[in-house]
């Protein structure tokens, strides 16, 4: 990329990264270290394979697989629909348009939609259907959840959907294959790297979501993100908190070299 | 290639010419604040005429910003980058401040109005002497129930009602470490102070037996909850308990016998102070009988102005719910600073408690 152009123009790129990225990484590793007197100490990372936080780490390990397993679902035909529409990127901006409001303020707005003499236990009503309290459920934290990822799962596989040649799905239907096989061996294989990079946008803050396991799952569902918050914000321990940040740091890592696309994207 | 180093230029020039003004215009604030002061106080704590009043009163302009929790309020005063002249910390904070010296003694010879005060709330064990403390508010924990959605024998009186197997799914914890496990502790007829690992897992293991009943441990979220009848029990502070009562007047609030929490809020006057004499005399307007009955009757904590009592609704200060009689404070703790040890382990009990949920 920069073999031939002087190192010039990327200095002030190379100041950016070692000031907001290199550094504060370093500094979590840091504090990751001390202990709450400020000596140095290998205690929180003991303490973080005690029972409590491995199985903390499962459960956000599952419900962000859940959330993105269903973002996924919801998101790749409606990208696929939306490149076949007449005036696709005016569609695509009707789907972006939501994720402009605040994401606090959704939270709250589904708050009042789930509740118990909201709209939906209404409309559940009018078919005879007994209101049950929909909030502080799996399925509320999910469905919220990913309501808030759709749009940038959409993106990624609206691209890459969008630069597919479309020459190559009508060979494939020349040459005999059925929409079946030429989604399976034509369309989805040359759109993956679109989902990889939808899945690395979605998995990797679903893993660290906080906000709305309280408010949309009271707390009944625990987070490394909400572990990080407590620690930081109640505990005052900013070794322990900064010793689960240093894990989550670490499992994205490994997430991106799971997702990773051959051109180094390196797009979040 | 040009181009782009003349942008960075221009952004670096920029970035410094705002620092510049940023620094200009603080250095001015802190120069000027001889007829301002900022107050740092919990949200929704204070009635919003009165700052009116105070700055008619006394031409000083008061700068308002709130907080939402004792330890974002002291990280920030501990940063120093805002000159706030007064904040309003809960007791164990108030330890906690005193210990890291962020706090300026008070002048008592500034606040006249202290005499309106019961001496009951002053001279307490957080500050001796009120050195650097004047009581705002105070109340306790307990449970707020809807009665017309229980069972008749539900009371909340003892904590045990809580376990209670009609209440399954029903129960609304407040996302506070020190509020639930101190519940789980007084529950077994414990200190709510306890530093003692055995009696932690004990009141721990009691808190899982209860998880069956819990439908959500959230924040503030619970008042509307509460008001609209989608909640039936939760355990919260008196205080936030008057709010939903106002509002929905099904609602009852009860403290149980076994024990619970006593808090104040105290006015200190923290290190970052720019305005120490205009701290003072906010402080003492405050306390005036007149300003400080307008102040209760819209905050709806309870206070510890004597003066100020004699001028409120008889009805108000009678109730047994906000105001205990001292037999039934007699038997509340007031939390004390457990350091950031035992802090940290309460933390881990709680967040035990909050995994067994599912």
């Amino acid at each position: 990329m920069a073999n031939k152009a002087a190192k010039g123009p990327l200095f002030p790129y190379i100041i950016w990264i070692a000031l907001f990225v290199i550094a504060p990484i370093l500094l979590v590793v840091y504090y990751s270290l001390l202990d709450l007197n400020g000596n140095f100490t290998l205690a929180n990372y003991a303490n973080f394979f005690s029972s409590a936080y491995l199985t903390m780490t499962l459960t956000s390990f599952w419900y962000a697989f859940l959330i993105t397993l269903f973002t996924l679902i919801v998101a790749y035909p409606t990208a696929y629909l939306l490149t076949k529409t007449k005036h696709k990127h005016l569609w695509l901006m009707f789907i972006i348009i939501p994720s402009w409001i605040n994401l606090l303020l959704k939270t709250y707005a589904f708050i009042g939609i789930f509740g118990l003499y909201g709209p939906i236990n209404a409309f559940a009503q009018s078919f005879g259907i007994e209101p049950t309290q929909i909030l502080f459920t799996d399925f509320s934290f999910i469905f919220v959840a990913v309501y808030i990822f759709i749009p940038f799962m959409i993106i990624p596989i609206f691209n890459a959907l969008d630069k597919l040649n479309p020459t190559l799905v009508y060979a494939a239907r020349d040459l005999g294959a059925n929409r079946i096989t030429t989604f399976r061996r034509v369309i989805f294989p040359l759109t993956i790297e679109g989902v990889k990079s939808g899945i690395q946008v979605t998995f990797i803050p679903a893993l660290s979501l906080f906000m709305i396991t309280r408010l949309i799952a009271g707390n009944q569902v625990i987070t490394l993100g909400t572990a990080i918050e407590q620690q930081f914000l109640v505990a005052q321990n900013w070794g322990m908190g900064s010793t689960i940040a240093v894990f989550l740091i670490l499992f994205m890592v490994l997430i991106m070299l799971f997702t990773g696309q051959k051109s180094k994207g390196g797009r979040v | 290639m040009k181009s782009l180093v003349q942008a960075t230029i221009a952004i670096i020039v920029t970035c410094a010419l705002l620092f510049f003004a940023a620094h200009q215009l603080e250095a001015g604030g802190t120069q000027g604040s001889k007829d301002t002061i900022t107050v740092y106080n919990w949200g929704e704590y204070i009635d919003p005429d009165l700052i009116a009043q105070f700055t008619e009163e006394t031409g000083i302009k008061v700068i308002y910003e709130t907080f939402d929790s004792n330890e974002a309020m002291m990280t920030k005063v501990q940063q120093g980058g805002s000159a706030y002249d007064i904040a309003v910390p809960s007791e164990y904070m108030v330890e906690m401040m005193k210990e890291e010296d962020l706090l300026i003694p008070l002048d008592h010879s500034k606040i006249p109005n202290m005499k309106n005060i019961d001496p009951y709330f002053l001279d307490l064990a957080f500050d001796p002497g009120n050195k650097y403390t004047i009581p705002y508010f105070w109340g306790t924990v307990g449970i707020v129930f809807n009665p017309t959605m229980v069972e008749e024998h539900l009371t909340f009186e003892s904590w045990e009602d809580l376990w209670d197997p009609t209440l399954e799914g029903k129960v609304f914890l407040v996302d506070g470490a020190r509020e639930v496990m101190g519940m789980g502790l007084n529950s077994l007829g414990e200190s709510l102070n306890a530093k003692d690992d055995v009696l932690l897992r004990q009141a721990t293991d009691r808190l899982i037996s209860l998880s069956p009943n819990i439908k959500a441990i959230i924040g503030d979220e619970i008042t509307p909850l509460m008001i609209n009848n989608e909640a039936t029990v939760a355990l919260t502070w008196s205080g936030q308990a008057a709010d939903m009562m106002w509002e929905n007047e099904d609602l009852d609030f009860a403290v149980p016998e076994e024990g619970s929490n006593l808090w104040f809020d105290s006015f200190v006057i923290p290190k970052t102070a720019a305005n120490i004499d205009g701290a003072h005399a906010f402080i003492n307007f405050m306390l005036d009988a007149d300003v400080s009955a307008q102040n209760n009757d819209y905050v709806g904590y309870s206070t510890p102005n004597a003066a100020a009592m004699e001028l409120m609704d008889p009805e108000v200060i009678e109730d047994e719910r906000f105001y205990p009689s001292e037999e039934l404070r007699e038997k509340l703790e007031v939390y004390e600073n457990l350091g950031l040890e035992w802090l940290g382990k309460y933390n881990e009990y709680f967040l035990e408690f909050k995994m067994s949920l599912r």
